[in-house]
């Protein structure tokens, strides 16, 4: 009798578990997905006569004291932020003297200022107008878009290629320079080669200039062609065709050509720049760094974690030593992670990357190279606060392996050593898995001790690009869980950023999810590999 | 074949030297060229005195079965003859094993050699965690064997020897943990056998296996006799009087009797081995 009610309780409480994660993860999901499913506009036409042009983000009782509380409001997007200060508006229902949703409504969405509602009145292009009238321009504004995308694209290829790999050169030549200053050579042979170098640096900054001034004339030529744009209340604003992300009209899209672009929102999420202080805009370097770094310190991990299990489970002599380590190490594991980070900073940071800087990179003194916060002293710093998972995994791994095995391969003749490395480690691979596994979730979800050393809110760079040696490991980088922060808490538009926060969150699980998936489909691999493996 | 001559009770063949402490010769055969020859080995686990003073003489390329009740030891004398025993915390060991005449506990002695010249086949089938093909090749391997070719010709004849190769030869890369509990104790035999040993160390290797494959086991022992020296622990005194060509009775540590089968099961001299082959304890 009392064994039923209880065998109920451990249910009730699996059940309340999994209904909190799964509620969780039902709101990220909710609220996070809806944030890219375009809504109609609505045109407001007030009591006093103004007109406002929006999308209805939520309805809700006025919570305030006073005559008005109880009165229902909605909250409006109105974008137009250039115009009106704002991004939304909260209008009482009772003000509202009628609610259309007209089909020619346009949203246009900005590289600044975020969206513009309202409609086209002209478009100018190549000095003269090119056409006139919301239907006319709506049509003319296509195919001059596009053009404009195209050649905006050929400029950020200038950029980021050309000019990009000069200005990677010309800062090498300055670091010779540099360096050529601090070596110690002959007074001739360094003033042949100073001049060498002068010489060369002079010819990149001619061809530097050639490209700046094409890249100029290109921007110009860009910012051109503009669009009159005219909202609710009649106010207008030019802006640049090249300016313009995307126009489209709503009201007037069909179920099927919204769904395209929730989807096409949805990737351009992830695989775009942050924009407006990464209020809009993607997040992909906040991707690509999560996922960097928690390689980064799955390859440190592993390998510190496993050898250290091997040394305690193997090697040493059992005894209250080795028992003292285990219960540090576990210890370890409780540490707030915060004190890593501090760790990470004095002993990563400035003792090693300090060392680092002045021993091979003194030319770029003051300025530091791995001497600041950066992915690979961020991936260390995490290395050392998921090791005691890898090493207590590793040990439960190694332990599992059975005595008669290793003597099956002790008895052949093999050495210590050998019987570790070709059946002990292979049998216990799934295991020291396992850990890998632990030390993966809980290193993608860190955020305090990167703070410190190395995660910043919008990096200039992603840790891997075109330029030798490809890999930037000194770089800093951008991170999902910080980004949650950053965009939820630090914003200057939070009532913008909120539903990104939820699709950020969400993503973070997916990302984690999908890295954690990888693993254990590789464990099951090895698993199935050793079928009826020990582990 | 060695000259066989049951001694006359009266007569130890093989004991203590003159002033050893009183030692109860056991009844011994006459084996003139032994492979391996245990003097007078004592083993203790911490205190408990496991072995007491066991000597006796192990002939080339026949079958030698250990048999006793549980406990009596016959492992663990087994075990100390590939020095296994070494690895188990608080062993201690007095006396000495030769092995072709040289001592197993020379501190100069390869342990790893050693090992690679005595097989052992275990009581519970032990198969490494990998391909059959790779269990097989493991002792070739870790000699530093590394052409795919001498590989292939090793594997193959091992597992030819053990009787195992028309069953196996087609799934080679499969895990050797798929196998049959019969078909592992092969392997292991096999993977034993493609090192060359000398000596081959059979601890219990049926306990575990169905009376065919226990059969198919004892048929392939006799199969390997004109290679290979075997020792065979067994607490199955049928399998041993099957199998065997020399049978040494152990009880509590010490050397009841040792002898020819036939005639050790036959006509036993000690009261304890006629007790225990009768089944009257153990």
């Amino acid at each position: 009798m009392l064994g039923d009610s209880f065998t109920a309780l451990c249910g009730g409480a699996l059940a309340l578990n999994l209904l909190l994660v799964f509620g969780i993860l039902a709101l990220l999901a909710w609220n996070g997905g809806r944030y890219f499913w375009q809504r109609d506009l609505v045109e407001l036409t007030m009591k006093d006569g103004r007109k406002i042009l929006g999308e209805v983000w939520e309805e809700e009782k006025r919570p305030t004291e006073g005559p008005r509380a109880g009165v229902d409001r909605l909250r409006l997007k109105t974008g137009n932020r250039d115009l009106a200060g704002l991004d939304f508006a909260w209008i009482d229902r009772k003000d509202i003297a009628r609610i259309a949703t007209p089909p020619k409504a346009l949203l246009v969405e900005r590289l600044e200022y975020g969206n513009f509602y309202g409609s086209i009145r002209e478009i100018h292009a190549g000095g003269q107008v090119a056409a006139s009238g919301p239907d006319a321009s709506w049509r003319a504004f296509s195919p001059l878009h596009e053009a404009k995308l195209a050649e905006r694209k050929t400029v950020e290829k200038l950029e980021k290629g050309d000019i990009g790999d000069i200005n990677a050169a010309i800062e090498a030549l300055r670091l010779d320079q540099k360096r050529l200053d601090l070596a110690t050579l002959a007074p001739a042979e360094k003033a042949r080669r100073a001049e060498a170098l002068g010489r060369e640096l002079a010819e990149r900054e001619v061809e530097y200039q050639k490209l700046a001034d094409r890249l100029s004339a290109m921007r110009a030529a860009l910012d051109r062609d503009t669009v009159v744009l005219e909202a609710a209340d009649g106010a207008t604003k030019e802006i640049p065709l090249s300016g313009i992300v995307g126009a489209i009209r709503p009201n007037a899209m069909s179920g099927v050509a919204k769904s395209v672009l929730y989807l096409q929102r949805i990737w351009s999420f992830v695989s775009d720049d942050p924009r407006e202080s990464n209020t809009e805009g993607g997040i992909f370097p906040s991707i690509f760094g999560t996922v960097m770094m928690v390689f980064l310190m799955s390859f440190a991990v592993v390998p510190l974690g496993v050898l250290a299990a091997l040394y305690l489970r193997e090697y040493a002599k059992q005894g209250p030593l080795v028992r003292m380590v285990r219960i540090a190490v576990n210890n370890l594991a409780g540490v707030p992670s915060i004190v890593f980070g501090v760790f990470g900073l004095g002993f990563f940071v400035y003792l090693i990357g300090g060392s680092i800087d002045r021993i091979f990179y003194p030319e770029s003194l003051p300025t530091p190279t791995f001497g600041t916060g950066g992915i690979l002293w961020a991936a260390l710093t995490l290395a050392l606060l998921t090791v005691p998972v890898v090493i207590v995994a590793a040990e439960e791994g190694l332990a599992a392996v059975p005595r008669i095995v290793r003597e099956g391969s002790l008895a052949l003749g093999a050495t210590k050593f050998e019987t570790l490395w070709r059946v002990v480690l292979p049998a216990a691979a799934p295991g020291i898995l396992t850990g890998m596994i632990l030390a993966m979730a809980r290193a993608a979800g860190e955020v305090a001790p990167l703070m410190i050393v190395g995660m910043v809110k919008l990096a200039p760079a992603l840790p891997v690009d075109g330029h030798a040696p490809f890999a930037h490991f000194e770089r800093k980088f951008m991170h999902l869980g910080f980004h949650i922060y950053d965009v939820g808490f630090q914003s200057p538009n939070i009532e913008a950023t909120t539903p990104l926060v939820f699709a950020t969150a969400l993503l973070l699980i997916i990302v984690v999810t999908i890295m954690n998936l990888a693993a254990i489909g590789l464990r099951n691999h090895l698993r199935k590999k050793y079928a009826g493996s020990a582990v | 074949m060695p000259e066989l001559v049951p001694s006359p009770p009266e007569v130890a063949a093989v004991g203590p030297p003159p002033g050893a402490p009183d030692h109860d010769p056991a009844f011994s055969p006459q084996i003139d060229d032994p492979i391996l020859e245990i003097d007078r080995l004592s083993l203790w686990y911490g205190e408990k005195k496991a072995l007491k003073e066991i000597s006796l003489k192990i002939p080339p390329k026949k079958i030698t079965a250990f048999i006793g009740p549980s406990g009596c030891g016959k492992s663990t004398l087994l075990r100390c003859v590939n020095r296994l025993n070494d690895l188990v915390d608080g062993v201690r060991t007095e006396g000495d094993i030769r092995f072709e005449g040289e001592s197993i506990y020379d501190p100069n002695l390869d342990i790893n050699r050693l090992r690679k010249r005595i097989g052992m086949v275990f009581q519970k089938s032990n198969p490494f965690p990998k391909s059959i093909y790779e269990n097989v090749a493991y002792g070739a391997r870790i000699q530093g064997i590394k052409k795919k070719a001498d590989l292939d010709e090793i594997v193959e004849r091992s597992l030819h020897r053990a009787a195992l190769w028309d069953e196996v030869k087609d799934r080679l890369d499969e895990s050797a943990l798929g196998m049959s509990g019969g078909q592992q104790q092969r392997l292991c035999i096999a993977r034993a056998i493609a090192v060359e040993p000398e000596v081959i160390l059979l601890d219990e290797p049926c306990s575990a296996l169905d009376p065919i494959a226990t059969a198919r086991i004892e048929e392939l022992m006799q199969d390997l006799k004109d290679q290979y020296t075997q020792v065979i622990v067994t607490h199955n005194m049928q399998q041993a009087s099957r199998v065997s060509d020399y049978t040494a009775f152990l009880y509590l540590g010490e050397l009841i009797e040792y002898g020819d089968t036939g005639r050790l099961f036959i006509n036993p001299t000690k009261k304890q081995t006629e007790d225990y082959i009768t089944g009257r304890f153990g």
